[in-house]
C-alpha cells in the first residue's frame, strides 16, 4: 500500500534498527509505527538512550534501517540507491542537530544558502533567500559574521535558516535547544512557532519538556519503543492563575 | 487576594484602589486576567477594619467615581515588614500523589504507571498554556518572569514524573 493520497508527509511501518548480535544486540529503534500529517509539529520525547536520535536519523534517511518501511510523502525511502536517498535528503528534508553544524570558514548567509545552492538554484536566487530567511530568524544584521562571532542562539537561527532554505517538505531537529539558555531556547520556541503557523511539517526529538509541550502531539520513546501518546491543545491562562497561587 | 499582598502595593504611596489594580495587572500580565475585580476593594475594606489602612475620601475628579485613598498605618507597615522578611515558600504536595501510586499498585485497584501518564498529559498541557503564555510576552516584563517561574516548576513536576515512571515500571517488571 503507498499512501500517495496526501494525508500522511511522513510514515513510518514496523521500523526497526539493531546494533551489534547475539548477547551484544541492541534494538536501538524496536518496532516504531508513524505518521505525521502535513503542517503537523511532532515531538518525540524519551531519556538518552532511549533511541530517539537513531529514529530521526532513519527518518531523514542519514542512516539504513533494519528492517520496516518508511515512506516519505509516498515514496518509499528505505530501499533507495544511495545516490537517490542523498538527492531526497537534499530537496526534501531539512536538519537541524544540537551542536548546529555550522561550518566555522562561512558566515551566516554563506551557510544558510548552501543547501539551496546544492539543490541547484541560481547563486542569485539562494543568496535572496537566504537573506529573506535571516531576516526571519532576527539576523539580518549578522549576515557576514563567522560562527565563532554568534552566540549559541544565533548559530542556532542560522542553522534553522539553513534547514529551511531549500523549501523541504519536512524539518528534522535533533535536540535543537540542548545547548541553549533559557532566553535563546524561548526565541527558539517562538521560532518554531512561527514555522508551525506558516504550515511547516516538523518532527523534534528531544529532551525538553518545554519544547514538546509546544508541540501538537508529543510521543514518548523509551528502550527504542513508543510508549504513550498526548495531543496537547490549549487552556486558559485562569488555569495558569492557579498555578502560579492565585485563587481565581 | 493575600492581605500582605495589597498591603505591600501601597507602601510606596498612598493609592487609589485602581492604582493598586494597574499595579497588580502589570506585574501579573495574561496571569491576573482572571481575578476578580471587585476582590482588591473586599481586601482593603477588611485591612480598614484591622486597622492596617486608613482610608480617605479625596475630594477630586468627577470622573472618576472611585475617589478613595488607601494609605498604610503603623501597624500596616510594620506587617509589611515583617511579610518582607519572611522566609515561605509554597509546598507541592508530592506526598499525595506518591501515596496515591502506592496505594493503587497495593490493592491493585489501577496501574501505578497508567496513572503516572495521565498526570503527565495533564501537566503537559500546563506546561504548554505556560509556555504559550510566556511566548506571547514582551522580553523581561514582569509577567514574562512569573510565567517562567511556573514553566521551571512543572518542567521539575515533568521530571520528577519521569522518575516515578521509571520506577513503577521497573517494579512491575520484577513482579
Amino acid at each position: 500500500m503507498s499512501d500517495t493520497d496526501g494525508t500522511w508527509v511522513l510514515r513510518a511501518r514496523g521500523l526497526r534498527k539493531e546494533y551489534g548480535r547475539d548477547a551484544g544486540l541492541v534494538r536501538a529503534v524496536d518496532g516504531v509505527d508513524l505518521e505525521v500529517a502535513p503542517g503537523e509539529t511532532l515531538a518525540v520525547m524519551g531519556p538518552s538512550g532511549c533511541g530517539k536520535s537513531t529514529l530521526l536519523y532513519l527518518l531523514g534517511g542519514l542512516d539504513r534501517p533494519t528492517g520496516g518501511e518508511i515512506w516519505l510523502a509516498g515514496r518509499r525511502v528505505d530501499q533507495m540507491s544511495e545516490r537517490a536517498l542523498a538527492r531526497m535528503r537534499r530537496d526534501a528534508i531539512g536538519f537541524v542537530f544540537q551542536a548546529f553544524h555550522l561550518m566555522d570558514e562561512l558566515t551566516a548567509v554563506e551557510s544558510a544558502e548552501l543547501p539551496a545552492l546544492l539543490a541547484g538554484r541560481s547563486p542569485r536566487a539562494a543568496r535572496q533567500r537566504a537573506t529573506g530567511l535571516l531576516e526571519q530568524v532576527g539576523l539580518a544584521d549578522r549576515a557576514k559574521f563567522l560562527p565563532t562571532a554568534l552566540s549559541g542562539g544565533q548559530r542556532q537561527r542560522v542553522a534553522i535558516a539553513r534547514a529551511l532554505v531549500a523549501d523541504p517538505l519536512m524539518v528534522l531537529a535533533d535536540e535543537p535547544t540542548g545547548n541553549l539558555d533559557s532566553a535563546a531556547t524561548l526565541d527558539m520556541l517562538r521560532l518554531f512557532d512561527q514555522l508551525h503557523q506558516a504550515g511547516q511539517t516538523l518532527v523534534i526529538v528531544t529532551h525538553d519538556t518545554r519544547i514538546a509541550a509546544t508541540a501538537d502531539r508529543m510521543i514518548s520513546m523509551r528502550d527504542g519503543a513508543f510508549t504513550d501518546e498526548t495531543r496537547l491543545q490549549g487552556g486558559t491562562t485562569g488555569r495558569l492563575g492557579a498555578l502560579a497561587g492565585l485563587e481565581g | 487576594m493575600q492581605q500582605e499582598v495589597v498591603l505591600a502595593l501601597l507602601a510606596k504611596e498612598p493609592s487609589h484602589g485602581y492604582e493598586l489594580r494597574a499595579r497588580l495587572r502589570g506585574a501579573l500580565g495574561p496571569l491576573g486576567e482572571s481575578m476578580n475585580p471587585g476582590q482588591i476593594y473586599v481586601t482593603l475594606t477588611r485591612l480598614e477594619k484591622a486597622g492596617l489602612v486608613t482610608c480617605e475620601h479625596a475630594a477630586g475628579l468627577a470622573e472618576r467615581p472611585d475617589r478613595k485613598v488607601y494609605a498604610l498605618t503603623a501597624a500596616g507597615q510594620q506587617r509589611v515588614a515583617g511579610w518582607l522578611a519572611e522566609v515561605a515558600w509554597p509546598r507541592p504536595d508530592l506526598a499525595e500523589f506518591h501515596l496515591k501510586l502506592i496505594a493503587a499498585a497495593a490493592a491493585g485497584l489501577a496501574d501505578p504507571v497508567s496513572i503516572v501518564d495521565t498526570q503527565r498529559r495533564e501537566l503537559l498541557r500546563r506546561l504548554r498554556d505556560a509556555q504559550r503564555a510566556a511566548m506571547a510576552e514582551p522580553d523581561r516584563s514582569a509577567a514574562a518572569l512569573l510565567l517562567e517561574g511556573i514553566v521551571l516548576r512543572l518542567q521539575a513536576d515533568l521530571r520528577w514524573l519521569e522518575a516515578c515512571e521509571r520506577n513503577w515500571t521497573a517494579r512491575k517488571e520484577r513482579s
